[in-house]
């Protein structure tokens, strides 16, 4: 009879619930208890402003234009005396507004010099919508050191 | 135990003590029955419940849900009908109460032992209905008027199964007097339910619609209709509902208890053990089946409104006339 | 007081017309519902609790989507495609790749192929679950809930293991699969291909959902109240479900074995071995059955996948600003809600000129006056969470 197969699963998940729960109950008690997320996990976005060359490329591929550069030209002095005068880009602003942010990952994929990058973290939440626009220092200094490593892939 | 007669035959401080206890005892039960319906709930779908009140366990849940209840704004709708729409509650916890009065918890220790104690029962649960009713139809709103009507329709049918159920009972016992009946039970030895096994079945089902517990709750059909009747009820009128099914749960396993299960009754209890331990029994008992209700309800998806009523007429109405039908020739014969 | 004309015509009026008045009433069920699976609005004429003309009242979601294609260029909006049916995030982006390379003639290798096959069928299992958890609770039913949602968990990590996102992977790409983490010189060396540990995490949780399905099989398909309330129920023979353009398990329900999987050829299906699941008689209890065998198939398939997928890349060789030549083509694919089609008009430029999108939700649910006529309240609850429809695959 279906009512009684029913009525058996129910309370024997209720018995293996309560007498063993480190098999069958799932539930994670966050906060106490963390899940870490996997390596490849799209979190929050790092940048290592060294590598920039404000070439634009993530801010004009980005689908919802969230990304805000803004940099000027400096002069770096030659290494050997009588070299040319390299010129340089530096940042001024890269901005993030993550309350605009799609996460999908396409300023990480097309950076042409490593960057961005993916870190997994995921408790940013903040009370004014304004605060959830990182800057170019919170994105270095935050979240650069979380990148995490890369799995190892199948072959 | 003499004190304790003595104190209970003066009429007025009799009552005054009792009343303490009935209004002490109807909340109590209700947060822990309460309590037990989310923390089983919980295990039966593989999960906590409440785990942060009351340190990691959760039994400060329900007293924290009844102050949020009571620190609520009390919201009555523009064109809602006002006194009917505060009286409904009332109303039904008021008949609810009621019901606590009569239940024996030990030899000669119901609150008050009437003669008539069955009939009163069963008159007593139809004053819910009318609370029910009131409540949707005062509260200006299709949704819940709806569900009233819904409810009409299935507590009254559902009444007629719940009486006749228990006449199976009352010829056995010869008496409409609870605390008789549980006597008569301990002098047969056996206890009712085995040969009228039938008429337990049948009230038992009654009474979860009389309560409108899943897989009856049509009225309070959550996913459709929001809440039913209780759509436009907030604070501490919703909490006195709330309370009302909880207790009225309790109430209504106590008297099955009572009628088919042998009441405070365990065999090997007499004279003193028994007036101390009878209580402890019944509500014992009566938790098994409470469980057996939280049960049901976690398993079961709703019976639609036309199949309940077919239910009722067509199945439990014919099963308890054939019920007093053996019962009486039986008792005639043998 | 003496009788005079006018009085007797009126009480002999009076006593003739005394029938039995019982006013309609006008029911908006939605927006704002616990049942409607989004936003849906219905506003149904009742007569007690019969319905007798139910209309549908759609738009309350609507995204523009195909507005905001005709704006960007093919990746970009491969991000924003998986959130038309947000529970399979996945089979969203499939038929739209597709177009694409299908109009570029490209060849994508069959690595690629064999992953999005595998993803597909996980947002196909992520999708029937979500309708496994949320049908019961709508016929009043709490426990298969929280046991299809556990299960559900189980799939998504496994989709973030591979992808980096639960329900909107954008892991697709023209050509393949995401090829690398970036394509700076050292992330250019990341290749995205599927971590060493899914294999074995894939078939423990194959294992597990397999399992859940006999478990909901046994709490919900022999109760004897569920068969009461589903079996008979807004009956939806073939030809009316063929002439409104039902696709997906609603349509295998009424007995017709149509499926795209086994039609195109877009993912090797040929391949795999699975059945197509029909139902009899095309009742709300056939459409729950067909859903629940769906899953079991599509472990099985997964299953074999895993242990047959080839070795190679996992993107063809692309030009870095990718244009796609002119043309026009339609692509269909098998959508966990049904059949999902895109239209893709391309001048040669990076994004296309017009995107029509077909979706599954907004066909099947056109057939919601026809099926609800004279149904009661409560049935119209069951039938609509039997469709199985989400209101951003209706809208768009």
């Amino acid at each position: 009879m279906g009512l009684w197969k029913g009525m058996w699963v129910t309370l024997s998940t209720m018995f293996k619930t309560i007498f063993r729960p480190s098999k069958h109950l799932k539930t994670v008690m966050y906060p106490d208890v963390k899940e870490t997320p996997v390596p490849r996990a799209r979190g929050v976005i790092a940048l290592d402003q060294e590598a920039c060359t404000v070439c634009m490329l993530c801010a004009r591929n980005c689908p919802d234009w969230c990304i805000y550069i803004e940099g000027h030209k400096v002069e770096v002095p030659p290494d050997k005396p009588g070299g040319r005068i390299k010129i340089r880009n530096t940042l001024d602003r890269f901005d993030i507004d993550f309350a605009l942010c799609m996460y999908c990952g396409i300023c990480v994929e097309v950076c042409p010099f490593d960057a961005l990058f993916w870190s997994p973290e995921y408790e940013y939440s903040e009370y004014e919508m304004g605060k959830l626009m990182h800057d170019m220092d919170t994105l270095q200094d935050k979240w650069l050191p979380t990148v995490p490593e890369q799995p190892e892939i199948a072959q | 135990m003499e004190l304790l007669a003595d104190l209970m035959s003066n009429f007025w401080l009799g009552l005054i003590v009792k009343l303490l206890i009935v209004a002490l005892l109807v909340p109590l039960i209700g947060m822990i029955i309460g309590f037990a319906e989310m923390k089983l709930s919980a295990k039966m779908q593989n999960r906590v419940g409440p785990y942060y009140a009351g340190g990691r366990w959760g039994w400060a849940q329900l007293i924290a849900d009844g102050i949020k209840f009571f620190q609520k704004e009390d919201i009555i709708p523009e064109k809602a009908d006002r006194p009917v729409f505060k009286l409904a509650p009332a109303l039904v916890l008021a008949a609810t109460v009621a019901l606590v009065v009569v239940v024996p918890f030990g030899p000669n220790m119901a609150f008050r032992n009437l003669e008539l104690g069955l009939f009163y029962v069963l008159a007593i649960s139809s004053l819910s209905t009318i609370g029910v009713l009131i409540a949707g139809w005062s509260s200006a709103n299709k949704y819940a008027l709806i569900g009233s009507l819904r409810a009409a329709g299935q507590l009254i049918a559902y009444e007629l199964p719940l009486v006749l159920s228990v006449v199976g009972v009352v010829i056995m016992a010869g008496t409409m007097n609870l605390d008789a009946i549980v006597q008569a039970q301990i002098a047969s030895g056996i206890p009712y339910v085995v040969p009228q096994f039938l008429g337990f079945l049948i009230f038992f089902v009654a009474a979860l619609a009389e309560l409108s517990r899943l897989p009856f709750d049509m009225p309070v059909a959550e996913s459709e209709l929001v809440m039913g009747y209780l759509t436009e009820y907030t604070g501490f009128r919703f909490l006195f509902f709330f309370l009302a099914e909880f207790v009225n749960m309790f109430t209504m396993s106590a008297i099955a208890v009572t009628l088919f299960l042998g009441g405070y009754h365990f065999p090997g209890l007499s004279g003193d053990l028994a007036t101390v331990l009878g209580p402890i029994v019944l509500v014992a008992k009566s938790f098994v089946l409470v469980f057996v209700m939280l049960w049901f309800r976690w398993t079961f998806p709703r019976f639609r409104e036309d199949q309940l009523q077919s239910m009722a007429w067509k199945v439990l109405v014919p099963l308890a006339l054939a019920n007093i039908a053996v019962t009486a020739i039986l008792k005639v014969v043998i | 007081m003496t009788l005079d004309q006018d009085m007797v015509r009126h009480l002999s009026e009076v006593s003739v017309s005394v029938e039995l008045q019982t006013p309609e009433m006008t029911l908006n069920i939605g927006p704002q519902h616990p049942s409607t699976h989004g936003v849906l609005r219905l506003v149904a004429r009742i007569d007690g609790e019969r319905a007798f003309d139910v209309r549908p009242v759609i738009g309350y979601m609507h995204r523009g989507y195909e507005k905001l294609a005709e704006v960007r260029n093919y990746p970009q909006i491969t991000t924003i495609v998986n959130r038309i049916d947000w529970v399979a995030g996945y089979a969203n982006e499939i038929p739209f790749i597709t177009a694409a390379e299908k109009l570029m003639e490209l060849e994508v290798p069959p690595r690629a192929l064999w992953i999005r096959l595998i993803l597909t069928e996980m947002a196909r299992m992520a999708s029937h679950l979500i309708f496994m958890a949320s049908y019961p609770l709508e016929l009043g039913a709490q426990t298969p809930l929280f046991f299809a949602l556990r299960e559900r968990e189980r799939v998504l990590d496994l989709l973030e293991g591979v992808t980096g996102g639960r329900f909107h992977p954008n892991f697709n790409r023209i050509g393949g699969v995401k090829p690398a983490y970036g394509s700076g010189s050292k992330t250019r060396k990341l290749i995205q291909d599927l971590p060493k540990t899914f294999y074995e995490e894939t078939r423990v949780a194959m294992d597990e959902v397999l399992h859940v399905c006999d478990q909901l099989e046994d709490l919900v398909a022999g109760n004897e109240i569920i068969l009461a309330r589903t079996k008979g129920i807004g009956v939806l023979p073939p030809e009316v479900a063929v002439a409104y353009g039902v696709t997906g398990p609603n349509l295998r329900a009424s007995g017709i074995p149509f499926d795209l999987r086994k039609v195109e050829d877009y993912l090797p299906y040929d391949q795999v071995e699975f059945n197509v699941i029909t139902g009899e008689n095309g009742d709300c209890w056939d459409r729950w059955w067909v859903r629940l065998q769906e899953i079991r198939e599509s472990a099985r398939i997964v299953q074999q996948a895993i242990d047959s997928i080839p070795s190679g890349p996992i993107q063809a060789k692309v030009p870095k600003v990718i244009k796609v030549p002119k043309g026009e083509t339609y692509v269909r694919a098998e959508n966990p809600k049904g059949e999902m089609g895109y239209y893709l008009v391309s001048d040669g430029g990076q994004g296309p000129y017009r995107l029509k999108i077909r979706s599954a939700s907004f066909s099947n649910i056109s057939i919601l006056p026809w099926i609800l006529e004279g149904a009661l309240v409560p049935d119209i609850i069951a039938i609509m969470g039997s469709l199985d429809f989400v209101l951003g695959d209706v809208d768009r």
